[in-house]
């Protein structure tokens, strides 16, 4: 479905100085499959999403999205996809059912077909009763949906979202991953964006870790878990300024052991053997953790820097 | 989402031609129009009929001087409202192509939306522009209609023709002018435009005095302006005194400028767009 070898990106900024935002990455995502790119913010996310969207010139490499070249194809490309993108393009001005007729026409869907998949689309977001309120006084997570909702007027191959629930409640979070779910169930491609750890674990069949322009590691989320990281972490918080020091007695008891500014990391393959041999040693942490590895400690390997900072 | 009858699936394969991109957001200017229009009849069709009061009745009642020097015209209102409906032509295709223009860019982003669907940054301009020849020729096309019992045109066929060339002089601005705002970072231009642009030529390209009394050296800065030359235009047609190799210098200047400033707007947008 989509195909890169080598895609970058750079821009010009106002100051005449290149950034380059995708340094080279090769991505194959496959029919039917949720897939994921997990990174920190400026980590190229958006810029790569943009150009799959085949709405932003690549600036090197090779990119296929469907079988073709944005290049040349763009309308032909654009017409399959369904794009929601980082910050929302909903026309504050217009209603909500307008948002959605509107968008639809620019597909050229028959008046009467588009109208009809608005209420269904509507229905299936559960916005049904905010048909007729204008966008401005919509929550976010209503924003999000609405954008959902639109992006899927054309019926897309592929869906595309770029970090679809951040800066929503942990509720709104629930009811838009449901509704990605159901689609994703209904054969729809996804590609999604996003700095949430969970997000990706719960979304995504398989995904790339990126990180300032380029891939660090690919695959499911299990696979990435078992390849970089241990079975379990155990968490040590100690009073303030103690880490680094403590961080030396506990080295040989893990595999790995990371610092924190608020903790220490043990990674081991039993993380209550792991505290049982610290009260051992005579060490008395303020508090701790036992749990499973994530994709959280997958990229702290792996860049050795946090994902939300 | 469930599976009644079998959706139409729409696909394009191709780039849409001019017309299908222009078309498929019809529905998306409508309904902008239809909440819009109520708020646009003041500066649309009120203003200008306060200028023919104050400037062509109230003030042209003090004009007391021959035909030959009004390029014509009996009476000073009969000069002056071809020249009016010209210059709310330029205005109205200035005004329909600075805010709107920003605001599908920067505050209702409808551009970024239409560009993720098959839609290219050329359909965008070109549908704009086709809004704004709406919005002058029905502004203009009233603005004749009300006149037309005072008995200021020469002819019945006069304003007729005068139409098109007050929707042709309303374009070449508004290509340049959609060319200008695609290109300019935020609204803080547009003053300039307003005050070096549209006001002085309002002022001195014919509308109010033939341009024979600016002296001969403003005179030839003026015919260079392209207001003068739908000023002029629209004035012969009107009052029924066609100099035809003049009226043809007209429309080439304007024609030609109408074509080089779309080119630049859709040049001007792609280039904003693509990032
Ligand atoms: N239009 C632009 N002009 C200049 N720099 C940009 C532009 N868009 C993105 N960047 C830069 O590219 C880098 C990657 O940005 P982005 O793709 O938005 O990352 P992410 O979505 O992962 O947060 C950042 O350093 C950002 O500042
Ligand atoms: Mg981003």
């Amino acid at each position: 479905m989509i195909h890169a070898r080598d895609l970058r990106k750079s821009f010009t900024d106002k100051a005449g100085h290149v950034v380059e935002a995708v340094r080279g990455i090769d991505i194959d995502v496959r029919r039917g499959e949720a897939f994921g790119f997990l990174g920190p913010n400026g980590a190229g996310k958006s810029s790569t999403m943009r150009m799959i969207a085949a709405v932003s010139p690549v600036s090197g490499g090779e990119l296929r999205i469907l079988g073709r070249d944005p290049a040349e194809h763009g309308p032909a490309i654009r017409s399959r996809l369904g794009v929601c993108p980082q910050e929302d393009t909903l026309d504050n001005e217009l209603n909500v059912f307008d948002n959605l007729y509107i968008y639809g026409r620019y597909f050229g869907i028959p008046k009467r077909e588009v109208r009809e998949r608005a209420e269904e689309l509507l229905e299936f977001v559960q916005l049904t009763d905010k048909r007729s309120a204008k966008v401005e006084g919509l929550s976010g997570g209503m924003k999000r949906r609405l954008t959902i909702a639109r992006s899927l007027i054309n019926r897309p191959e592929i869906l595309l979202l770029d970090e679809p629930t951040t800066g929503l409640d942990p509720q709104a979070r629930h009811i838009l991953w449901d509704r990605l779910f159901r689609l994703k169930q209904q054969g729809v491609t996804l590609v999604i964006t996003t700095h949430y750890m969970d997000e990706a674990e719960q979304l995504c069949d398989r995904l790339v870790v990126m990180d300032r322009g380029v891939i660090a590691a690919e695959g499911s989320p299990l696979e990435l878990i078992r390849a970089h990281s241990t079975r379990e972490v155990s968490e040590l918080r100690f009073p303030v300024g103690d880490h680094e020091a403590t961080a030396e007695k506990v080295a040989d008891l893990g595999e790995r052991v990371e610092v924190l500014p608020d903790r220490i990391l043990v990674y081991s393959d039993d993380g209550e053997h792991v505290l049982e041999q610290v009260h051992d040693r005579g060490l008395r942490p303020i508090a701790t953790l036992v749990r499973r590895s994530t994709l959280e400690d997958v990229f702290l390997r792996l860049t050795g820097r946090t994902l939300v900072d | 989402m469930s599976a009644t009858a079998e959706p139409t699936l729409s696909r394009d394969d191709h780039r849409l031609s001019s017309w299908r991109g222009v078309v498929r957001q019809y529905d998306y200017h409508w309904t902008v129009y239809k909440r819009t229009w109520k708020s646009s009849i003041v500066s649309s069709f009120l203003s200008p009929l306060l200028y023919v009061l104050a400037m062509g009745v109230l003030l042209g009642g003090f004009v007391h001087v021959g035909a030959a020097r009004l390029g014509g015209a009996p009476s000073y209102l009969a000069f002056i409202v071809p020249g009016l409906i010209a210059a709310q032509a330029m205005q109205t295709a200035v005004f329909e192509t600075t805010y709107p223009v920003m605001g599908a860019l920067k505050w209702h982003k409808s551009f970024w939306a239409q560009l993720a669907s098959p839609l290219e940054a050329r359909d965008l301009a070109n549908a704009m522009l086709a809004f704004t020849l709406f919005r002058v020729g029905s502004t203009c096309g009233v603005y004749f209609l009300v006149m037309s019992p005072f008995g200021v045109f020469g002819t019945w066929w006069g304003p007729v023709a005068a139409w098109p060339a007050t929707m042709l002089v309303g374009m070449t601005f508004a290509t340049w002018t959609f060319a200008f705002s695609a290109f300019v970072e935020g609204p803080d231009s547009f003053g300039l435009i307003f005050r070096l642009g549209l006001i002085p030529l309002f002022l001195f390209s014919g509308s109010f005095f033939p341009i024979s009394n600016l002296g001969p050296v403003l005179e030839w800065v003026a015919r260079l302006t392209p207001l003068w030359h739908g000023v002029n235009l629209t004035r012969m047609l009107c009052l029924g005194h066609l100099d035809w190799p003049t009226a043809a210098i007209n429309v080439a200047v304007l024609v030609v400028l109408l074509v080089a400033g779309w080119r630049t707007a859709v040049r001007s947008l792609t280039r904003r767009t693509a990032l």
